[in-house]
């Protein structure tokens, strides 16, 4: 059932052979087509400013108060391209390896290939719409070394890469939407998904102002909505970002692909209570010259707890530099997921540090040593003073605090070669699918995968539907599918609103929060993942009975968006927890402790695991339906990752 | 991209007219203050008689003045309109406003700087230039002996004398003249009017301090390596040493 | 380690942009210090939420001050009593235990209130689609090398492009101006070599439409760079008064109706 289309023939032919071979929509009828995105960061305004210089009529849609606020913003350290200016060895076939296997080869090659592909035009494209990148004094681009890459080949804005190429995307967008080829709704969110005979034809939103509900049709339906992070409660997403639209789609027929698959990013600033309500990244490339660790006792870890002693009163010799004593060759520099996971060990040994003992030292005092506080302040003073502000600790006197937190979620919605979902017509781009980051993604690569999707991707593969459809005729507004999909969000608005129990709808997705992160973060066993299981279920109806939500749908209700949002998440969560369950192996993001080599590692299971897992729903409290799509590698040898 | 408004009609066009306005009368100013710094000289008002009768027959400067007038009306008008429209800009006002954390005192108040000023000027025309237009003040005669340079003077009648004279004869020249000197020696025995003076120069010189490098933003210059320099200028030009000289006036003839 | 605090807040309630608002007070107890101010009043609706009060309604999103949601003033300085930050990275050991703490939203004719601390502004969003952007399609760019900037230029264009679009400026300047944001993109575009062509015709759609919506006008006190999150200069705002100015009385010719 599961066919990923991706076309025949050598890789690196692959999608300039497709490009030919996909239908082309005449110039004068692109006009009589309408396209509707939904979420507006860098996959989505990028694909809604693409398609409406092509001639599409394009609708957006984003929760937030302006297209420019999506989280794409807050990405830091870069965007990855094969360009090649430092000429250190780079090349496309280059970045596409570093990515599958970043990825632990549990990711689409012909994907990935598309991808590094593409990712020289995006920065010509970023740089002709005035995106400031960092240069050289000769004029010429910089680049750096990212996430422990051999070669320099990403591209950065100082530490706000994500909001410079996100305020790119926007301005593209703003000139179509002043041309009037662009609608945009802000405060709109999509509650549910259109479908006639089979096809996607349109959505239903909220206005978060007024609480209308409206239906909006369209040729076609593009799902840029991002990564469900959120379900973790504590993440660095955005306290908005939800997986709402991806969760109706999911339940109108679009397979969900690879949920357990979450990125759990080691330099975060630690959670100091209950109070928290989201917690902040800090920038990996302070593991450049920061070095980890906890004390090698768990006396003195207590000590430290209880603030009997300060990180400099431990001597050296009582220093565990644990990254630094596993991985000799790779150091502090190992990829995201080893480091989170050696931290975690070390603070479930009871050797963490800080008030809550949840917490690992990232130490600055070698490198000041070395270069000097005013270099180290050149290099990472914005870091060093956001820690500064936050935690009232200077980092130039005392060793910072870290601990991981969720950051990106690889899985998503199932799409194919075209980026299309199960459902004819609807797609998914950027952080929203899953196609392209395998099982965990390389730092920098978040930022590529939008934009190749919006500016370079979609505007092809949308075109070939289109022009397969047959037809120019405009959607039928008042097909009886739009009447009655608008009732069931009506309906599903006034269940919600009718909860009056004594939970806040707060209460109950930290509940659930806590529940992922004990039992589906950063390691996994069967045991727990069963346990969690019923958690979750007991957790939705507990959500369905004794949730507390309140006022009216017409008004801005910020009760009500949540409540639908921990509604999906909940859901979601079981899903996360049957994908884990189900992957009896251990590979990138995904640990398993029943998978580890004799040295603790992860230990892929290649002959039973070399798939996809793309789940199908199939009723209220019915379990989901697993669909397996079998990756082939024909051009990269499928290898144990090794950063001893 | 569409037809864009008129200059004037724009914000940056209103802005463009006070900046333009305001820095003509920073300029006057200095040539008013080098021309009444004659009054300090202990001569009777010779020097600053004279010096009144060119300012006001020599063609050019009439030109001037009359844009002189122009510019204090404009900027007023401009200062008015552009006040109302920041007044709408911002209808709900806030309970709690902190304006001191983050802007000086006198750049929120230019309005208020500028209506002390606008007072004082109405009263300082008033006494001054309306007087000595339309013949309400004194006349004088002065006689210097041009062997000894030593220079006498009497008070003269409207009706024996009209306007201006200056003639030599058996070595000694007679200068007739209106006694501005003597209107102003006069004016300033009221106190009130020297504490109007002295309060509407430090007006002046708060509203100069931010308006004069504000003149320069407005108009597009701010360069980092002049506006040290014009910064400098409007403060310690603009905002000491034309308002503190123009104050010592009014104080002089009231104390001497 | 952390203290505790007590506080009063007065807090503007305005149930939507019809009604008339005002001031509500209400009490935060027990408040960490390391908590965030956002945190704060996350616990004041909490427990509006479980007395079944309608929760404090105030925008907000990433949290972690880039994305430019967040819009409180916070006795009478928006984005509260610290420099250089927004109000989500503003932390409750900026205050003291018994303060009384007046939060209000930002207020400008051009930015409504739609629900007691949000406010509408997508007249900032209409204003960059006046002209806040390059004439580039995707797909035709040259290679991104050909074009040589200067470090110091590159530098000095990501220091104006750095705004988050928050409204801290407006909110700030006590004519409600918005010059300060509109600036910062006609100088990171005149900036670039790629921002030449549509450079005078940006500069004047851009402050055309700045007028329309309503803003006040600049009167250069320097509110807005005192506060504005990002540090953006007032050197932006002399900049666009040259290209406007530079644009109107040299290069009218230069528009197309």
């Amino acid at each position: 059932m599961l066919d990923s289309k991706v076309p025949a023939g050598p890789l690196a032919q692959k999608w300039s052979k497709h490009k030919f071979e996909m239908k082309l929509v005449n110039p004068a009828n692109k006009r009589k087509f309408t396209i509707i995105v939904v979420g507006t960061g860098l996959a989505g305004a990028s694909a809604a400013a693409s398609l409406a210089e092509l001639g599409y009529n394009v609708k957006t849609f984003c929760y937030q108060d302006s297209p420019r606020r999506a989280h794409s913003i807050a990405a830091q350290g870069g965007i990855n391209a094969a360009k090649d200016y430092q000429n250190d060895g780079d090349s496309v076939f280059r970045l596409f390896y570093d990515t599958i296997k970043g990825g632990d080869y549990r990711a689409r090659e012909a994907n990935v290939y598309r991808l590094a592909e593409v990712s020289t035009n995006i920065i010509d494209q970023c740089v002709a719409q005035g995106v400031p990148f960092a240069r050289e004094y000769g004029g010429l681009l910089d680049n750096r070394s990212f996430g422990g890459a051999q070669v320099s080949r990403t591209f950065y804005a100082r530490g706000q890469t994500g909001q410079q190429l996100l305020l790119g995307a926007y301005s593209a967008l703003n000139r179509q939407i002043h041309k009037g080829k662009v609608k945009s709704y802000t405060r709109h969110e999509m509650l549910d998904l259109v479908k006639i005979d089979g096809q996607a034809r349109g959505i239903v939103t909220r206005d978060l102002v007024t609480g209308k509900i409206e239906s909006h049709e369209g040729h076609a339906v593009l799902l840029c909505t991002g990564g469900y992070g959120n379900v973790f409660f504590l993440s660095t997403n955005a306290m908005g970002c939800n997986v709402t639209a991806a969760w109706r789609a999911h339940k109108r027929g679009a397979l969900f692909a690879n949920p357990c698959y979450t990125q759990i990013h080691p330099t975060c600033i630690p959670v100091t209570g209950d109070h928290q309500s989201k917690l902040t990244l800090m920038s990996e490339s302070l593991r450049n010259d920061g070095r980890v660790w906890v004390p090698r006792t768990v006396e003195l870890a207590q000590k430290l707890q209880k603030g009997e002693l300060k990180a400099v009163d431990i001597k050296e010799e009582d220093r565990d530099y644990f990254l630094e004593r596993k991985y000799p060759s790779f150091g502090n520099l190992v990829p995201r997921d080893v480091a989170s996971r050696n931290a975690k060990e070390a603070v479930d040994e009871g050797r963490g540090v800080g008030k809550t003992g949840v917490a690992v030292f990232l130490d600055f005092a070698e490198a000041i040593g070395r270069l000097g506080e005013d270099t180290v302040r050149e290099k990472y003073g914005n870091l060093f003073d956001m820690y500064y502000q936050i935690t009232d600790e200077n980092p130039y006197k005392q060793p910072m605090r870290i601990y991981p937190a969720v950051h990106y979620t690889m899985g998503g919605v199932w799409v194919d070669y075209n980026l299309m979902t199960t459902v004819p017509g609807l797609y998914a781009l950027g952080e929203c699918n899953f196609s392209d980051h395998g099982a965990n993604r390389l730092g920098a690569s978040a930022l590529m995968q939008g934009l190749s999707d919006g500016y370079f991707v979609i505007p092809y593969t949308v075109g070939d539907y289109l022009a397969n459809l047959g037809s120019f005729a405009p959607v039928d507004k008042n097909h009886p599918a739009f009447e009655e999909t608008r009732k069931e969000v009506e309906t599903r608005i006034n269940a919600l609103l009718a909860l009056n129990g004594t939970k806040t709808v707060d209460d109950l997705h930290k509940e659930l929060g806590l529940i992922m992160w004990e039992y589906c973060g950063m390691a996994r066993t069967a045991e727990g993942l069963t346990k969690a299981k019923g958690l979750i279920q007991n957790l939705k109806k507990e959500f369905w009975s004794n949730a507390k939500v309140l006022g009216e749908n017409e008004e801005l209700n910020m009760s009500l968006e949540k409540a639908g949002r921990v509604a999906d998440f909940i859901e979601l969560g079981e899903l996360m927890v049957d994908d884990a369950l189900n992957r009896r192996e251990s590979c990138g993001g995904h640990f398993r402790l029943e998978s580890q080599t004799e040295e603790g590692e992860a230990l892929r299971i290649d002959e039973e695991f070399t798939y996809v897992s793309a789940w199908e729903f199939k009723g209220e409290n019915q379990p989901e339906v697993l669909h397996k799509e079998e990756l082939v590698f024909e051009n990269v040898k499928l290898t144990q990752r090794s950063y001893k | 991209m569409s037809k864009s408004k008129p200059v004037l009609s724009s914000s940056i066009g209103k802005k463009l007219i006070m900046s333009l306005t305001g820095l003509f009368l920073c300029m006057f100013l200095i040539v008013h203050l080098i021309g009444n710094l004659q009054l300090f000289k202990d001569d009777a008002g010779l020097a600053f008689n004279k010096y009144a009768y060119f300012m006001t027959h020599f063609t050019p400067i009439k030109v001037v003045s009359y844009l002189l007038y122009a510019s204090v009306i404009i900027h007023v008008i401009y200062a008015i309109v552009i006040s109302l429209k920041n007044k709408a800009a911002r209808p709900i006002g806030y309970a709690s406003y902190d304006g001191s954390a983050n802007s000086k005192w006198n750049s929120r108040n230019m309005g208020i700087l500028g209506t002390v000023i606008l007072v004082f000027l109405a009263t300082h025309m008033s006494n001054f230039w309306w007087k000595y237009h339309n013949d309400q003040t004194p006349y004088i005669e002065y006689r210097t002996d041009l062997s000894t340079g030593v220079t006498t003077h009497q008070e003269i009648q409207a009706a024996d004398f009209h306007d201006y004279s200056i003639v030599s004869e058996n070595g000694v020249e007679i200068v007739k003249a209106r006694d501005l000197y003597k209107q102003v020696d006069y004016a300033f025995k009221n106190v009130g009017l020297v504490a109007l003076y002295v309060i509407a120069m430090a007006a002046l010189a708060f509203h100069l301090i931010h308006g004069f490098q504000s003149a320069f933003q407005t108009v597009g210059f701010n360069h980092k390596r002049y506006i040290g320099l014009v910064q400098f200028i409007g403060v310690w030009v603009f905002g000491v040493i034309i308002p503190i000289l123009f104050a010592a006036m009014p104080l002089y003839f009231y104390f001497r | 380690m952390s203290a505790h605090m007590n506080l009063t807040l007065k807090v503007w309630r305005q149930k939507n942009d019809k009604s008339k608002g005002q001031f509500v007070t209400v009490q935060a107890n027990d408040i960490a210090d390391d908590m965030s101010f956002l945190e704060m009043l996350d616990i004041v609706n909490d427990e509006l939420t479980r007395k079944g009060e309608d929760p404090i309604y105030f925008d907000h999103d990433c949290r972690e001050g880039i994305c430019g949601m967040c819009s409180l003033v916070i006795n009478g300085r928006p984005h509260g009593p610290k420099y250089g930050i927004t109000t989500c990275q503003l932390h409750m050991r900026s205050f003291h235990d018994g303060q009384t703490i007046v939060i209000e939203p930002w207020r400008a004719a051009a930015f409504p209130v739609l629900k007691d601390l949000a406010v509408d502004r997508t007249s900032f969003d209409r204003i960059q689609q006046a002209g806040g952007y390059t004439n580039v399609n995707t797909g035709g760019a040259q290679d991104a090398n050909n074009i040589l900037i200067p470090k110091r230029i590159a530098d000095e264009a990501f220091e104006s492009a750095t705004c988050i679009g928050c409204g801290a400026c407006v909110a700030a300047c006590k004519n409600a101006s918005a010059m300060l944001f509109v600036s910062a993109k006609i100088s990171q575009f005149a900036l670039l070599p790629q921002g030449q062509t549509e450079r005078y015709e940006r500069a004047q759609a851009m402050v055309d439409q700045m007028d329309a919506e309503g803003f006040g006008n600049c009167t250069n006190t320097g509110a807005c760079e005192a506060e504005c999150p990002k540090g953006i200069k007032l050197t932006n705002i002399a900049r666009m008064n040259r290209e406007y100015l530079g644009a109107k009385l040299f290069r009218e010719e230069d528009i197309h109706g």
